[in-house]
């Protein structure tokens, strides 16, 4: 942990101060409860490219989703969490192996009405922080109201890297030409919204009703940072099974620890977990844009 | 061995058999994605400069480099001879130093670069202090320093300096760029 520049922090430190308030304030006005689940758990959510930070004989949580989603399955309605996450080996601009994170569900509901929370989310923070519908990031002026472009993920694979990962999906090519032919093209005037995911790039979100080879997943950018991943959530519990048993198999052939599946989770979605939609979203990238800040690590008192 | 994860800015890295100085460096992720290094890459042997991106599964080799501090001795014929801090005599090649070979004086300490135990580069300190020997007459009071003429400092080296530099003038030179600093007397 470094102390350089502490006192030269202390604007943006302000600010985040300032954007964390103002967020807690947006979801509990409109009739969120605020959640703290465990940092330290047994087992981390499976993902094929997120590798969890052990502690002990535990693991500290990579984000909070499955216990979010454990309440959910119980009938809370609409929750939220801010707080630390750790992911092994992210060091970079936008990277810091110990962040934090908003996430925040609505049961009964799907991606679409998280895209309406995002968009008043955005337009509130812009009020209450700047008193303005615009910010000026890094030399640019963006517009924060809610006309954001949405753009099908296929749509833009096709403008911007000529092929189309929903007909023919190839998951590296998909990565490599994500962040270097895609999100350098998005708009950076204003938010865009890349929707609908190749359904092999799903996560935990539930196929599109009527278009099953794309699921019900949306990422926001702002400012050429990605900043929001939505999904309308995986209810259906012998998929989920055999989406983390099949990312366990991924995991040990490329050599990568392959975590036990969290049954209890499994569990609370075999009683029947109602529809419901979520997202995940970065606060220090949301920082960043107000402080006007190239780097996470000048959002953050200390950085590893 | 080096990991994808050892990359840092200033790392050198071997690849195929040529060791390379990383010199910028990011980590990038998309959500739900694998990382990607992108890289830009120095040749240690030949100067040229490229960007490289690598996934997390990739792994490079620790190139033998040696860095060694040694002071000029003398020149011999076409070569340049040093001495390292335990007294060895090392003969440098005339191409390894390139331009630089012009600003060393009799004593100066450099860093050498070795890899597999020949000499790849040679660090000067990065000002040194020249005398000219010869420009055309300097026109006093010109104080501008966009204007340039040629002058020439021991060695018969050519570089360009302001008007009102005169003959018989030491110049501080950056060894890094091969060019004029400013005038120290």
């Amino acid at each position: 942990m470094t102390a350089d520049g502490l006192s030269e922090k202390k604007p943006a430190l302000v600010m985040r101060s300032r954007v964390v308030k103002a967020v807690r304030d947006f979801f509990v006005e409109r009739g969120f409860i605020e959640i703290e689940t465990p940092s330290r758990i047994p087992v981390p959510a499976l993902e094929l490219n997120i590798d969890a930070v052990p502690s002990g004989d535990y693991f500290l949580r990579t984000s909070p989703e499955l216990h979010m989603k454990r309440l959910l399955a119980e009938g809370y309605e609409r929750i939220f969490q801010i707080g630390p996450c750790f992911r092994h080996g992210e060091k970079g601009r936008l990277h810091n192996p110990e962040f934090t994170m908003l996430e925040w569900y609505r049961l009964n509901a799907d991606y679409n009405a998280i895209l309406v929370d995002a968009k008043m989310l955005i337009s509130f923070l812009a009020e209450k922080i700047v008193g303005n519908s615009s910010i000026v990031y890094q030399g640019k002026k963006i517009e924060l109201m809610p006309l954001w472009e949405c753009i099908p993920v296929e749509d833009a694979f096709v403008l911007n890297a000529g092929w189309s990962p929903v007909k023919h999906y190839d998951a590296d090519r998909f990565d490599v030409d994500l962040i270097e032919k895609v999100e350098p093209n998005l708009p950076s005037d204003r938010p865009v919204v890349l929707m609908d995911y190749p359904a092999e790039a799903a996560a935990l979100a539930r196929r599109k009703p009527g278009k099953p080879e794309v699921a019900e997943r949306w990422e926001l950018y702002i400012g050429g940072m990605e900043l929001v991943n939505a999904f309308s959530e995986l209810t259906d519990p012998v998929e989920q099974r055999r989406r983390f048993e099949e990312c366990a198999d991924e995991r040990r052939k490329a050599g990568r620890s392959a975590y036990t599946l969290d049954e209890e989770f499994l569990a609370s979605l075999e009683k029947g977990m109602p529809a419901a939609g979520g997202a995940a979203l970065g606060i220090d990238r949301l920082v960043m844009l107000f402080a006007d800040a190239a780097e996470i690590k000048q959002v953050r008192a200390f950085c590893s | 061995m080096y990991s994808v994860g050892d990359l840092r800015k200033g790392l050198r890295i071997e690849i195929e058999g040529v060791p390379y100085l990383v010199t910028e460096f990011s980590f990038l992720k998309p959500g739900k994605g694998q990382a990607v290094y992108t890289c830009r890459l120095k040749n240690l042997l030949t100067g040229s400069a490229m960007t490289k991106s690598y996934r997390s599964n990739e792994s490079f080799g620790e190139p033998n480099v040696e860095e060694k501090k040694m002071r000029y001795s003398y020149k011999e014929g076409e070569d340049f001879v040093f001495v390292d801090e335990s007294y060895e005599q090392i003969t440098i090649r005339a191409e390894v130093l390139g331009d630089q070979k012009y600003f060393l004086s009799e004593d100066m300490p450099v860093e050498g670069l070795f890899f597999n135990g020949q000499a790849i580069e040679i660090t000067l300190p990065f000002f040194v202090e020249k005398k000219i020997i010869q420009t055309d007459p300097g026109l006093r009071g010109n104080t501008a320093t966009n204007v340039m003429k040629p002058a020439k400092i021991e060695g018969d080296y050519e570089i360009p300096v302001p008007l009102f530099v005169s003959q018989g003038d030491v110049i501080r030179i950056d060894t890094r760029t091969s060019e004029y600093v400013d005038r120290v007397r």
